[in-house]
């Protein structure tokens, strides 16, 4: 296992390790006992798994799971952005139509393997989004009846 | 044979509507590589909150059939499989493809699908009221271990790494504990608001199972799909019903096969595809031809993946067991009206039961229909680029969310457990256990604590749970799943060994 693999093992399961030991202590500490009788076995389960888990990515021992490499960090980070900053404030900010059409077209442009140089991809690119936006509403807003925010747009 | 008393209401206009969109849209959604049918079925809930329960499961129930058949589309077609329990039939499919016989290997494909999915759903509809009725038998100890069975079988035998898939499993039960406690009214690691009132179930399935394929496509950049799609020539559809029934031992293994391993949880699609094909091969006399692009190949793969369908539903509708992620996904469509699986599903719901299985085994043959006609449409959608597939996703997980209590807060729970879910599976983690142990956790701990409850007016906690012959079945059968998970993984890790070393012997010589 090359370098890189290695210590993104050791993060993540150093992480899931922290995880398990947290859930352990609140389970452990908290009142009334009777109520955390469940989650204390789970977490005794949780815990022995998780150490083991972390004692073999420390010692390189970890076998599956490759990891991410570089060139998938960086080909998901500007999407992952995008979709984190859509779910968690434009959404609600801007209102679920409105938010979801600029991320849509944002993503698109981002991945869409046509060149960003032609005037005809762009417009595809748009119409696509528009199609995209009349579907949404269709489905949620017309047969669903589902009221999402609206807020300063639609 | 009660279900034939319920068989016209699959054809009202509505039923039989919605079995129709279920059908060609989980068609054309299972040709689409990376679009795995437990999503599709995971993101179409939220489209059944204002239909009847039978109606939801009709919806739901033709989207899985309908997909795991599609997969074989861009399998036969691209040589990607739309879901992994196509990876069979790519082996001979695709080849008759490239041979200018992609309509008979799609007719063969689309024929053994629905021989195999009829079968399997046959073998639900005789196999369930029985079950249903002997698990009245079961105590709150059983089911505790019922559970938990779930639970391990899927974490072992459905993850490459035991110690990783149980893990996973954990997660999952703990996730279930958040919220307040049922019966002391407790709080539970309620670390934000958006997570007070517990994780509900559909955004938590729409995320982990939604989220990390969008994540997988925005890894894959701007690259386009460079798989050519091949040429559709005519093919009489008689001659592939003929070469179909003329198979009969690879259809008869692909349909046993298929069949046996969807009864077992945990064991999905892409083994019952696998281990078919890999037997039909030993047990013909043309073996050589296997993988040159032999109708027996697709017919034993095919029949495979369809046949375990209805046999995966046999846990769930007896036991309040998902044997399967969308079996799991299932549960979250009857948990949402309000029914519960097991023999209350067929002493006060028959209706909603045994319209929900005719309609699968309509399905099947509404599948094979137009899974014909529509296989070069599946083909096209199957090149849908990327970055259109993820952005459409991501939005159905965003309002698909949303519309289930109309809370931001489950949106919030949807993308930090799918997005955790996409670096966690990077790691050799796996969602499948983590869903079940989040579907089961509440089963699990309501029993636990009503038998620690007997346990405590009548014995022990100790022999409640650890004696009677059901009690030791179970145990015995979590421990053998664990057991044999483990042996397996030793000898895989021995046997790569051994090959490293004699290719480092080959390349010194």
């Amino acid at each position: 296992m090359t370098d890189l693999p290695r210590t993104q093992h050791i993060v993540a399961s150093g992480l899931v390790a922290a995880v398990g030991v947290s859930v352990a202590y609140v389970s452990f500490t908290r009142e009334p006992a009777a109520a955390f009788l469940f989650p204390r076995i789970i977490s005794t389960v949780f815990v022995v798994l998780a150490l083991l888990t972390f004692g073999k990515a420390l010692l390189g021992k970890t076998r599956v799971g490759t990891g991410l490499d570089r060139e998938a960090m960086i080909n998901i980070a500007p999407g992952l952005a995008v979709s984190l900053i859509f779910v968690f404030w434009a959404a609600h900010a801007l209102g679920f139509y409105t938010a979801s059409t600029i991320a849509f077209f944002v993503l698109l442009s981002l991945y869409d393997p046509a060149p960003h140089g032609e005037l005809k991809s762009w417009i595809k690119r748009i119409l696509i989004t528009a199609g995209f936006l009349v579907v949404m509403y269709g489905l949620f807003a017309r047969l669903l009846s589902v009221f999402t925010p609206r807020e300063i747009f639609f | 044979m009660d279900f034939l008393a319920y068989f016209g209401d699959v054809f009202t206009p509505i039923n039989f509507g919605l079995l129709l969109i279920g059908t060609i849209g989980g068609l054309l959604l299972g040709a689409t590589p990376g679009l795995s049918p437990t999503m599709a079925v995971a993101l179409l809930i939220p489209f059944t909150f204002k239909l009847e329960p039978a109606q939801g499961l009709i919806l739901l129930g033709a989207a899985y059939t309908s997909t795991v058949a599609g997969g074989a589309v861009s399998a036969i077609l691209l040589k990607i499989p739309g879901a992994p329990a196509n990876i069979a039939t790519t082996l001979d499919g695709h080849t008759m493809a490239k041979k200018g016989q992609g309509a008979r290997a799609l007719q063969l494909s689309f024929l053994a699908s629905a021989v195999g999915g009829v079968f399997g759903v046959l073998l639900l509809i005789f196999l369930t009221p029985v079950l249903a009725q002997w698990a009245l038998a079961f105590g709150p100890s059983h089911l505790f271990w019922l559970a938990i069975l779930g639970v391990t079988v899927i974490g072992t035998l459905d993850s490459s790494s035991v110690v990783k898939g149980l893990l996973s499993g954990c997660i999952g039960l703990w996730l279930a504990t958040v919220g307040f406690d049922d019966i002391m009214g407790a709080q539970r690691f309620i670390f934000h608001d958006a997570v007070s009132g517990g994780i509900n179930v559909i955004p938590a399935l729409i995320g982990l199972f939604a989220i990390p394929q969008v994540i997988g496509m925005f890894a894959k950049g701007r690259r386009s799909l460079d798989a050519e799609i091949l040429t559709v020539e005519r093919h009489p559809i008689s001659m592939a019903f003929g070469e179909v029934f003329s198979r009969l031992r690879a259809l008869s293994i692909g349909t046993i096969t298929g069949s046996v391993i969807g009864l077992i949880p945990g064991v999905g699609g892409q083994i019952a595809g696998l281990v078919a094909y890999d037997q039909s091969k030993k047990m013909s006399p043309e073996r050589d031809k296997f993988g040159t692009g032999h109708s027996e190949g697709v017919i034993a793969a095919e029949s495979a993946n369809n046949a375990m369908v209805g046999p995966s539903l046999v846990p769930l509708l007896t036991l309040s067991i998902p044997g399967s992620p969308t079996a799991a996904v299932l549960l979250g469509g009857l948990l949402i009206h309000g029914i519960f699986p097991g023999s209350d599903l067929f002493d006060n719901h028959p209706d909603v039961a045994w319209t929900f299985i005719n309609s699968m085994l309509i399905g099947q043959i509404l599948m094979c229909i137009f899974g014909l006609y529509i296989a070069g449409l599946a083909a096209r959608v199957a090149q849908v680029p990327n970055a259109v597939m993820a952005a459409v996703v991501l939005g159905l997980a965003v309002f698909g969310s949303y519309s289930v209590q109309h809370s931001m807060g489950d949106v919030y729970v949807m993308a930090t457990l799918g997005t955790g879910m996409y670096f966690l599976e990077r790691f050799g983690f796996s969602a499948a256990p983590l869903v079940l142990g989040l579907i089961l956790g509440p089963i699990a701990e309501a029993n636990f604590v009503q038998g620690s409850m007997i346990a405590n007016a009548t014995s022990s906690i100790g022999s409640y749970f650890f004696t009677g012959p059901l009690n030791l079945v179970l145990i015995a059968i979590v421990v053998a799943s664990v057991g044999y998970s483990v042996w397996q993984e030793l000898r895989h890790r021995r046997l790569s060994a051994q090959e490293k070393v004699m290719a480092k012997k080959d390349a010194i010589t």
